[in-house]
């Protein structure tokens, strides 16, 4: 009989620290001591913790450990499992405010996890995704049932307007409309797909990915409910091969649903027949555009097309087809079974529901949390995210990746919905937000993303191929030193010509990020023009390291680590100084910035 | 996949393996396992109570755990109980016989027995 239960996190990020090892070294121990009977040890998804990894945690007392390395095992296996005695020194137990006995310090209690609502996330971390009884035993394909046996195709459609659910891929569209359109806009179609954008190409967001490895059977009910809602017959999942857990995963979770007859013929004896695909992407962003992940499903080079016709219409090999995102799949089934009210009881006005953002920057916890809509920008940064590390200030928040835009500290208490995000020059994007500190150069950050679309651009259309790549050139003019504030005015007309005029998604957002970073930090790009400063010390060509004289002992350490050979010794010796102060020369330096920390008497200067 | 039966089968075969993750339920059987306990014969103990709360169906109400030595080492294992509202229980010198007993007419029908109780 088994009395507890090790779950180890086996995602993509506690996977590179390492927790397949700790796995296989668990395993060893549990028989090493005889628990083999009691204990038992199960693979789960990501906790979301990411930045703690690799996690495992010991049920039933929900005992959270964090940064395991393998030689700890041995300890926990011994002292816990055997002993009942937690290993103190590994538990996590930044708990904020709570104030219990290490004993009982369980993972919903601490500050991470408490404010935390888990819809999408819910078997994430809990289950074992490759094992589908684990899956069923969470009510999982309940809704299928619910949904062949008690509901027809427009009550589904019904529900899943009436739950307010929009998409959560980035641009927001209410999904039952989607749904809608889908299934009655070509009513004489001979067939119709259903298809999931699991391409995720954002950098920071990582949400898709943790629903995919953490509960890939989430993604399958909803992809065969949304194919007898809309009459499909067919799924195809789009996702990158730069997630190989989370591919590998879900074709076991296929293989899995089809061998109990939850995918294929007849399902439940209701005559309804659904089966589903993956196809694996190269990793390229404009495949997350729905038109060129579509044109690249079919086999084809992935570059979009105009819309409409929109895929409700003509989609997948001209069929109307519905494409959602992971992440809004994996409410689905959630809100057939709790109900649209329960669903709608969350969130804002018109933002319904809980997000996922994936935490990242300049923040305490990295990793992945799930809150209602409208919960604030602090509550998420401070409260769940830790704060930002060293004590520094927080500056500006990224959310959209880059389509989005940045979110200036005075708006921190803005609450977070699809609406708000909008109306502050931001969007909701798939839910990176990267945290910025004031270490942080605004102009830096808008040139990374900016270097990013110039990359991913397809090149189909000229205001994309040609237009970003101008605004590049820009942006490290500015960095350089090099621009006018007349450069700045033309900048800005080029962001707002781009905008209007790029054939898709992602050329139409690529000035986001400059143009918002414009309009919360003009200051910072003038400071980059007018006085050849980055205030943030960050942009290179505008940094110069000198020493004080005055201050410096002349001991040569500095010299020692410089490796461009630029510091050399003066005439002059400080008073009471006993050597020569040394000097950098200005063209030799190649600003690495490494000699800063080997003066031991602060005399080097960033400026 | 033929029916919703099928269905409902293999999710309450499962149920009770994935139930303990579930966190803090109502009722705390905490059972001392440190090298005094162990010594004592707390790990025949600990199971049957795992499998006692099983067999009497109460897995969803009722967790079991284990803790390091409290401090009455003569008197192990030791058991204690908690359950919001009420006073946590002490039980002592324990065996698997007892632990049936303690499931059967504590857990499941709320009464104390007094007669294995620290206090006595």
């Amino acid at each position: 009989m088994i009395r507890a239960q090790v779950l180890i996190c086996g995602g993509t990020g506690c996977t590179s620290s390492g927790s397949v090892a700790i796995q296989k070294k668990f395993e060893e121990q549990i028989v090493a001591q005889g628990l083999s009977e009691e204990v038992k040890i199960v693979q789960t998804g990501c906790f979301g913790l990411c930045a703690l990894g690799p996690v495992v945690i010991v049920y039933p007392d929900g005992t959270f450990y964090s940064r395991v390395e393998e030689k700890d095992v041995e300890e926990i296996v011994a002292e816990h499992l055997l002993k009942g005695r937690p290993v103190e020194r590994l538990v996590y137990t930044d708990t904020g405010d709570v104030e219990e006995t290490i004993e009982n310090v369980s993972l919903n209690d601490t500050a991470f996890y408490r404010s935390q609502k888990r819809v999408a996330l819910r078997n994430c971390g809990v289950i074992n995704p490759e094992v589908i009884d684990e899956y069923i035993a969470m009510d999982g394909y309940q809704a299928l049932g619910k949904v062949l046996t008690e509901m027809t195709p427009d009550d589904v459609i019904k529900e899943i307007l009436a739950s307010g659910l929009r998409g959560r891929g980035g641009g927001g569209f209410p999904t039952g409309k989607k749904w809608e359109l889908a299934r009655n806009l070509v009513p004489d179609a001979d067939q119709k797909y259903v298809a999931c954008n699991a391409d995720e190409g954002d950098p920071g967001a990582f949400m898709d990915r943790s629903v995919l490895e953490g509960d890939p059977h989430a993604l399958i009910e909803a992809m065969a409910i949304a194919g007898y809602a809309i009459g499909a017959n067919q799924g195809f999942v789009y996702v990158r091969a730069e997630y190989p857990i989370a591919v590998r995963r879900l074709q076991i979770a296929i293989d899995q649903a089809r061998e109990y007859g939850l995918l294929g013929k007849d399902i439940f004896g209701t005559g309804f027949d659904f089966d589903m695909d993956i196809r694996l992407g190269a990793g390229a962003f404009v495949c997350g555009e729905e038109t060129a992940l579509m044109t690249s499903i079919e086999g084809k080079r992935g570059e979009p097309r105009p819309r409409p016709p929109f895929p409700a219409a003509k989609g997948l090999f001209g069929k109307p087809t519905v494409l959602n995102n992971v992440e809004t799949y994996a409410n689905i089934p959630q809100i057939i079974l709790k109900g649209a009210d329960w669903f709608a009881s969350m969130g804002t006005e018109r933002s319904k529901g809980t997000k996922v953002f994936a935490l990242g920057g300049k923040i305490k916890n990295t990793g992945l949390v799930e809150v209602p809509m409208g919960t604030t920008l602090r509550q998420i940064i401070e409260e769940i995210g830790g704060g930002i590390p060293d004590g520094k200030k927080f500056k500006a928040a990224q959310t959209g990746g880059p389509s989005g835009g940045c979110i200036p500290a005075h708006l921190i208490d803005t609450p977070i919905d699809y609406d708000n995000l909008i109306e502050i020059g931001s969007m909701m994007g798939s839910g990176g937000l990267i945290v910025m500190d004031e270490d942080s150069c605004m102009v830096d950050i808008a040139k990374f993303f900016l270097e990013f679309t110039v990359d991913e651009s397809c090149g189909k259309c000229t205001p994309c191929r040609i237009g970003t790549k101008r605004l590049l050139e820009m942006l490290d003019n500015i960095t350089k030193g090099k621009a006018t504030l007349e450069d700045l005015d033309r900048m800005e007309e080029l962001c707002y010509y781009i905008k209007k005029n790029a054939l898709c998604g992602l050329g139409q957002t690529a000035p986001n990020p400059v143009l918002s970073t414009l309009r919360y930090f003009r200051d910072e790009y003038v400071a980059h023009i007018v006085d050849k400063k980055c205030p943030a010390g960050v942009c290179k060509d505008l940094l110069t390291y000198s020493i004080i004289a005055d201050k410096c002992f002349g001991c040569g350490m500095c010299a020692k680590a410089c490796p461009a050979g630029a510091i050399y010794k003066t005439d002059y010796t400080a008073p009471g100084k006993k050597l020569p102060a040394l000097a950098i020369d200005a063209d030799k330096c190649v600003k690495c910035g490494a000699c800063v920390g080997t003066c031991k008497f602060k005399a080097i200067i960033k400026g | 996949m033929k029916s919703l039966a099928e269905l409902a089968a293999i999710r309450d075969k499962m149920k009770d393996k994935v139930v303990i993750r579930e966190g803090s339920q109502g009722i705390r059987v905490v059972v001392g396992m440190a090298t005094c306990g162990i010594a004592a014969g707390a790990r025949p103990v600990l199971n049957t109570f795992v499998e006692e709360v099983a067999k009497a169906g109460l897995s969803d109400k009722a967790s079991v755990t284990q803790t390091g030595c409290i401090g009455i080492c003569q008197y192990e294992p030791v058991v204690e109980i908690y359950e919001d509202g009420k006073d946590k229980v002490t039980y002592v010198k324990m065996t698997p016989e007892k632990a049936a007993e303690v499931v059967e007419k504590h857990l499941k029908g709320g009464k104390v027995i007094a007669d294995y109780t620290y206090k006595a």
